[in-house]
């Protein structure tokens, strides 16, 4: 065990600091010109929100955005429920039948292409004879997002000392109740980070929503992305902003959750 | 013994909601896929043929079958369209893993190397990108990019070019923007192993006299293959099916599979058509797959 790792380099600091500035740098850019007064969005025009105004007029954009967060709540609860049970079987289930192919299904959409998710869960739909719309997104976002949920918990659960909830049955607890009244609490955090996961991916979606979704019910980002073909329009800075202000608040929330919880979990456990 | 064998029961029961859930939304879904790949085109709703009924009885199902066919397959084959996308595919996958490697290993180099207890914040601050929407994040590279957008404003401000230099509808733009989007992809794992390993082994190496540049390319590097795999995998197949970025970046003469897909699909209605293309897709990242497979188990067995 080595005492502190090896010095930086100045190879190191700058490689760090570039890359961070890459990372972060357009969605800065982004931001500022978004209070951009002048309607030419590469000409500076003074500060102004008069954008965030003209947003808040747009029906057909807001309509879409209340779309998005409908499907997007809806769908990462239940995705939500469904990952956390999913990872427990598989962490907690040995050897099940048909473990190995869940785990599969589990994890290819992590990786498969979204275009081929989304045609496929269309044809599933037509073939169903089932209306197009909120239902049958928040249907295949779910799909998608319970996977990243699994992983998640997983991950947390895998790391949990089992002699806890052992010594919970010894002391006369069912199994069940040994499990919620301690593991539960310990992944919490991991839960309410995979909601949160869910929300945003689907708050993101733009390929398996246009897919799966009908006329006349468009989410945010079809919105966008129709609006971001025609060209830059300063109005779309001004969303574009908001989504990351929104978000940005929904990461801060998760992390002092987590972190409350977890300070009041090693309390609740004295080791 | 007996307590925990008691246990995995509940846990059993815990798997039936999302088996179920994922059978129907995920496996199932498949096979429509195949099937569709194997219909004719028809100008009907919805647009293939044949569909299958129950409403026939068994002959309608028969003639069903024999209505299947691989022609959307052969059209896959023989017209050029198809095969130059997933040549560009390909081409595309390739060199964005080749750039994201070169760009993301000194960035994680330098993250494992930080102090521990900036570690954990480096990482949320390469975490936290991709929470921020990927449409977004193309669309920033829009305004940059632009024609008289900030990056043509410095060129020129710097006199390092003399007019506005066209970035959009290029490919260029396409790689920046495929870059920028699955960069943290690459650098999670690699920092995971990176982060890992013993530093005493570089001093080690120093102390038998090998340079901090030598002991990098000697030690740390193969050390590190197993991250470089994992990352060139997490990036290599999503982009293989991209569509967002080179839809919105590249220019529209060449496509890649992705963007075929959609075009079948939205604009020229042919679902059997675009439902072979996914299942060839399909077929062709499943080789990356088991070649990784096939390494980790090999490594596996090493030990």
């Amino acid at each position: 065990m080595s005492v502190h790792p090896l010095r930086l380099s100045r190879f190191n600091i700058t490689s760090l600091v570039l890359g961070l500035a890459f990372l972060y740098l357009p969605i800065v850019i982004l931001v500022i010109y978004s209070f951009n007064a002048s309607r030419l969005v590469t000409v500076w025009g003074g500060w102004s929100t008069r954008w965030y105004t003209e947003f808040f007029n747009d029906r057909a954009m807001l309509d879409a955005a209340w779309m998005s967060l409908r499907v997007g709540v809806v769908s990462a609860t239940l995705a939500t429920v469904l990952g956390t049970l999913a990872a427990i079987a598989l962490t907690r289930g040995a050897g099940f039948r048909g473990r190995t192919l869940m785990s599969g299904m589990l994890y290819a959409p992590l990786v498969m292409p979204e275009v081929i998710t989304g045609l496929s869960l269309l044809l599933l739909f037509v073939a169903l004879d089932a209306g197009r719309g909120l239902v049958t997104v928040t249907i295949a976002h779910t799909t998608l997002t319970m996977c990243f949920v699994t992983v998640v918990v997983q991950s947390r659960l895998a790391g949990i000392d089992r002699s806890l909830e052992e010594a919970a049955m010894d002391l006369g607890r069912d199994p069940l109740r040994a499990f919620m009244a301690v593991t539960l609490p310990l992944i919490w955090p991991a839960i309410a980070a995979g909601w949160m996961l869910a929300f945003t991916l689907s708050l993101d979606d733009l390929v398996i929503a246009s897919f799966t979704t009908g006329p006349g019910s468009a989410t945010l980002p079809i919105r966008i992305y129709s609006e971001v073909r025609l060209g830059v329009k300063p109005e779309i800075n001004a969303i574009c902003t908001l989504i990351v202000g929104f978000i940005a608040v929904v990461i801060v929330l998760a992390s002092l959750v987590s972190k409350l919880s977890s300070a009041r979990g090693e309390s609740a456990a004295p080791l | 013994m007996s307590a925990r064998r008691i246990f995995t029961a509940p846990a059993r029961l815990a798997a039936i909601p999302p088996y179920v859930w994922m059978v129907l939304f995920f496996l199932v879904p498949f096979g429509f896929v195949l099937k569709i790949s194997l219909s004719q085109t028809a100008i009907a709703q919805p647009p293939y043929l044949p569909v299958f009924g129950l409403s026939e009885g068994i002959d309608g199902l028969k003639a069903s079958f024999a209505a299947l066919s691989l022609d959307n397959f052969r059209l896959l084959v023989s017209d050029n369209l198809y095969l130059a996308s997933y040549l560009r595919s390909v081409l595309v996958a390739v060199v964005s893993t080749l750039i994201l490697l070169a760009v993301g290993y000194p960035i994680a180099y330098g993250m494992a190397r930080l102090p521990r207890r900036w570690q954990g914040i480096a990482m949320m601050l390469v975490i936290v990108p991709f929470w921020t929407s990927f449409l977004i994040r193309i669309y920033a590279w829009i305004n940059i990019l632009q024609h008289d957008g900030l990056l043509n404003k410095v060129l020129l401000a710097l006199h390092v070019v003399s007019k506005p230099v066209v970035w959009l509808s290029t490919d260029s733009a396409m790689y920046l923007g495929i870059v920028y989007s699955y960069l943290p992809f690459m650098i999670l794992p690699l920092y995971a192993t990176l982060a890992k390993q013993d530093p005493s082994l570089i001093e080690a190496a120093a102390d038998l006299g090998v340079s901090r540049i030598d002991a990098f390319w000697l030690v740390t590097v193969p050390l590190s293959l197993r991250g470089v795999g994992a990352g060139a995998l997490l990036c290599f197949i999503p982009i293989m099916g991209e569509f967002v970025t080179p839809d919105l970046l590249a220019g529209s003469n060449s496509l890649m599979i992705g963007q075929t897909l959609w075009l079948e699909f939205f604009t020229n209605k042919d679902w059997p058509v675009a439902s072979a293309t996914a299942i060839v897709l399909l077929g062709l990242l499943l080789i990356p797959l088991l070649v990784y497979d096939r390494l980790q188990r090999r490594q596996l067995e090493a030990r």
